[in-house]
């Protein structure tokens, strides 16, 4: 019983902290958590996709600039309430994932690898290409949205709230799927295809599914992130955001359910903390850690974070018995060293 | 032919293990195997499938973690890389050849000789290895998946004596092959024991073939040896006739 | 039809821009042909190809004209340059020369730890590297555009209404150089056949002998200094940025799908044709300057759909 103690003390702090925050940070700060929460949800969203279910996408960028686009034309130009193109952008770009996910059944590793990174890289010329309904390099901007019905809030606080009130809509439910019959199939997938299809698993559901699901938080990360800046244009789409994406899941904790709130954190603060500290842009640092943490602790910060925990515990056993996605089984290794 | 006196057990073997055990990852192979291959002698190891025999090679060449004592010429081999043991003088010839198919004949044997630097020595021992398969001289430049299975075994092993060995080890010869051209590869592989007295150790499941030409052989069941002797010793053998050589 | 109509279209056109295409498609091939190295060895695409290439260009772009950059600055060694007639020519050898040896470097650091670890980590190791050295760039000479011209005349030659310019023939003859060069090597030294062996059959490999783990270095080294050549070539057209080679390594990477990405003379040939469809569609279809990249992922998966082992590829029997 007193794990569940231990568990519902840390679950007690985290909220606590969440509710804290946006009343002890300026309004820089209050803004950059709330970003915070937009890529939280784009990363659940790769984590379901590549840390779960194994596919390799370097291109959910592109699932993020449909959700952004939508909630930016839907609200400049047909003068739609922002909080409704949140699902609309959510879905249209699972609507998307779904379509890239069929002919990404025929795609294997490194493949999949290569076309997403394509995909990623043709977001932006995209977007500049097609400048009528976009824009182009211009952009679309809108009115910066204000708390409603007199919340007595500031913009900044607003959009934190927002994003975190999305974020737990959408985390739960991505949490139960995870935890339960579709998040074992797709992890059976991940670890073996013909184990898994030899035990009943549907690869083109499952697979296209991960695809479609891991577009939708895409999508609706996409709107958020546009919200808080009620401005979009072509040049945030770029190949960065989607290694940006890949870097907090991996130094979050790759097929972690909590993973992607520490990437979250990081890829949000650490450009800014670089630009501060030494004037430069953060792709350095990002590709340091990245090799660091598949090295030394390919569970990411929240795997370090469980084995602390049940170190804490007295379970030392257990913690050393932790493995990830990112390391050889033992009988791999065996094999590969001969 | 007549076995050399197979009391050299004792005396300088060539390659000797010492309570051998390795193991895939948490599935272990050998329980703490004991042989030697005396200098000059062909050595017959044989078993039914997954009895340990393919492991057993592997662990000479470190191809497997292992447990024990592997020797060769008296130092200490145990867990050496296959480069390492390679380049003290054991060819390896794996089960299934390991052809190098999209490479041409005379590539192949190039390479058996990579660590080797003598053009001259090389050269000459092409012409050595041609001496016991003629058809490779004139088609030396032909891709080596164009090869039949009895080819591209004999090229495995024209391959391995390229490397000038001083042990070879020689894993299932006959697999998927016809039984005439088993036959022949084993007359071989005596012609060149005899010619060279290069010490062989080879894996078989065909006991038969194997017993003649070998003077000692091992018999391994799960990871144990449970009989060893001298060829003739084995094959006179009440036990090894019914489940070996189907007498 | 109607379109290239509207375009402007002239037969003499056309075969300028196949001209101009086969030029950017001997960058492409050389990139290309660097992937394919290391594909082969170790059945995974570098995504930090492209960056390394970018990085070995600014060394021969410091050492030509003395802009070593803030380390330069830093340790006060900018009046070093090579102010010789030939000096793109020193610092293209030299600069090749050093990509061999960091690319050994990389690989014995990097690469080596993760030798035989899976797919995802492998990929996830190689845009780390991408990270890093696109960053290194950036926090060096920083993210404003350099010029860095000019190995070949600034002008053409006629023939027959076409106007083959310099950089475009200089740029094919140095990639035929190289090509030959490499064939050269893996097929007639024995350190090209062992590299050939080692990445094919590292089994067979070792038990003759070979350490494979150097043949890999020694891969990583040799596709660091072809790949040099790449951003050599082409950074006097788009200039020198940190990001310069992004679209190149994309339509590198569609080059040696489109010719199967475990055979160099595929890499080659898919280069040739990517970069003159690529230039084709830049210059036929409105808009096409954008559409490059979009277009090179529709080939990149057309391609996989239809014939995965791509136009000179042999169908895969090697994996399971």
């Amino acid at each position: 019983m007193r794990r569940d103690y231990l568990n519902w003390a840390i679950g007690a702090v985290g909220l606590a902290l969440l509710l804290v925050i946006p009343n002890v940070t300026d309004q820089f700060q209050t803004f950059m958590f709330a970003q915070v929460a937009a890529y939280a949800v784009a990363v659940v969203g790769l984590n379901i996709l590549t840390g779960y279910s194994g596919q390799i996408s370097l291109g959910n960028g592109a699932f993020m600039a449909i959700g952004s686009y939508t909630t930016a034309l839907l609200t400049a130009r047909a003068g739609w309430p922002y909080l409704v193109t949140i699902p609309v952008g959510g879905l249209l770009a699972g609507l998307v994932g779904l379509l890239v996910g069929i002919p990404a059944l025929r795609l294997r590793g490194i493949y999949l690898a290569l076309a997403t990174f394509a995909l990623a890289l043709s977001v932006t010329p995209v977007l500049n290409n097609y400048d009528k309904l976009t824009g182009g390099h211009l952009g679309v901007g809108f009115k910066a949205v204000t708390p409603p019905f007199d919340i007595p809030l500031s913009n900044e606080q607003w959009l934190y709230f927002l994003g975190w009130i999305i974020f737990f809509l959408v985390f739960v439910p991505a949490w139960l799927l995870l935890r339960g019959r579709t998040g074992r199939a797709w992890m059976a997938i991940r670890d073996s295809e013909t184990a898994a299809a030899a035990n009943g698993v549907g690869l083109a559901y499952y697979k296209t599914l991960a695809f479609g699901i891991s577009a939708f938080y895409a999508g609706v990360a996409g709107s958020l992130l546009v919200i808080d800046f009620a401005y979009v244009n072509p040049d945030s789409y770029s190949l960065n955001l989607s290694l940006q994406l890949l870097v907090a899941m991996v130094i979050g904790g790759l097929a972690n359910i909590w993973g992607p709130l520490f990437g979250a954190l990081l890829v949000v603060w650490l450009p800014y903390m670089a630009e501060k500290a030494v004037n430069s842009k953060p792709d350095l640092a990002f590709g340091a850690l990245l090799i660091v943490v598949v090295f030394l602790a390919p569970n990411g910060i929240a795997g370090l974070l469980r084995r602390g925990l049940l170190v804490l515990r007295g379970r030392r056993r257990e913690a050393g018995q932790i493995t990830g996605a990112l390391e050889a089984t033992p009988a791999e290794a065996d094999q590969i060293a001969t | 032919m007549a076995p050399p006196d197979s009391a050299s057990r004792n005396g300088h073997a060539l390659l000797e293990l010492r309570d051998v055990h390795a193991s895939y990852g948490p599935i272990r192979a050998l329980h703490g195997i004991s042989l030697a291959v005396p200098a000059g002698s062909v050595v017959a190891l044989l078993g039914a499938n997954g009895a340990g025999k393919t492991t057993t090679l592997r662990a000479v060449s470190g191809m497997v973690k292992t447990q024990g004592s592997v020797q060769f010429e008296g130092h200490e081999i145990t867990n050496g890389r296959p480069e390492d043991v390679a380049r003290l003088g054991i060819a390896h010839v794996p089960s299934g050849r390991g052809t190098m198919t999209q490479l041409t004949v005379w590539e192949n044997l190039q390479m058996g000789a990579y660590v080797r630097r003598d053009r001259g020595a090389i050269r000459r021992d092409f012409d050595r290895v041609t001496g016991y398969f003629p058809w490779m001289r004139e088609r030396r430049h032909q891709v080596a998946v164009t090869l039949s299975g009895g080819e591209q075994q004999m090229l495995a092993i024209g391959r391995a004596l390229m490397m000038r060995p001083r042990l070879l080890l020689l894993d299932e010869p006959s697999l998927g092959l016809a039984p005439l051209i088993v036959r022949q590869i084993f007359e071989i592989i005596a012609t060149i024991n005899r010619e060279e007295q290069l010490s062989t150790l080879v894996v078989e499941q065909n006991a038969n073939l194997a017993l003649k030409i070998a003077a000692r052989a091992y018999v391994l069941e799960v990871g144990r040896i449970v009989l060893e002797g001298s060829a003739s010793e084995l094959s006179r053998h009440e036990s090894v006739r019914k489940s070996y050589l189907g007498i | 039809m109607h379109l290239l109509l509207a375009a402007g279209f002239t037969f003499t056109g056309l075969i300028q821009q196949v001209v101009s295409g086969a030029g950017a498609g001997a960058v492409y091939a050389t990139l290309a042909l660097a992937l394919v190295l290391i594909y082969r060895a170790m059945d995974v695409a570098n995504f930090a190809q492209g960056e390394m290439a970018m990085f070995s260009t600014y060394i021969a772009y410091a050492l030509v004209g003395g802009d070593f950059g803030l380390l330069g600055t830093k340790l006060g060694f900018n009046g070093l340059h090579l102010g010789l007639p030939q000096a793109f020519w020193i610092a293209f050898a030299i600069a090749v020369v050093a990509s061999f040896g960091l690319g050994i470097l990389i690989e014995r650091v990097l690469i080596r730890p993760f030798e035989g670890a899976p797919l995802l980590t492998l990929v996830i190791v190689t845009l780390g590297l991408f990270s890093i050295v696109n960053g290194l760039a950036g926090f060096n000479w920083g993210y404003v555009f350099k010029t860095f011209c000019c190995p070949f005349p600034q002008s053409a030659v006629n023939a027959g209404g076409v106007s083959f310019n310099y950089t475009d023939l200089g740029i094919i003859a140095v990639t035929v150089v190289i090509l030959v060069a490499m064939a050269v090597f893996f097929r007639y030294t024995k350190l090209g056949l062992a590299m050939r062996a080692a990445s094919l059959y590292p089994e067979s490999s070792r038990l003759v002998g070979v350490r494979t783990s150097w043949m890999l270095a020694l891969g990583w080294g040799l596709s660091a200094a072809v790949g040099a050549v790449s951003g050599i070539l082409v950074a006097p057209v788009v200039f020198l940025d940190p990001n310069m080679m992004q679209s190149v390594l994309l339509f590198a990477f569609a080059a040696a799908v489109l010719g199967g990405i475990e055979s160099p003379v595929g890499a080659v040939v898919g280069a040739l044709l990517i970069g003159i469809l690529l230039a084709l569609v830049g210059t036929y279809i409105p808009g096409g300057e954008n559409l490059r990249t979009p277009f090179a992922l529709l080939i990149i998966v057309v391609v996989l759909l239809l014939r995965p082992a791509g136009l000179l590829g042999r169908p895969e029997t090697r994996r399971v």
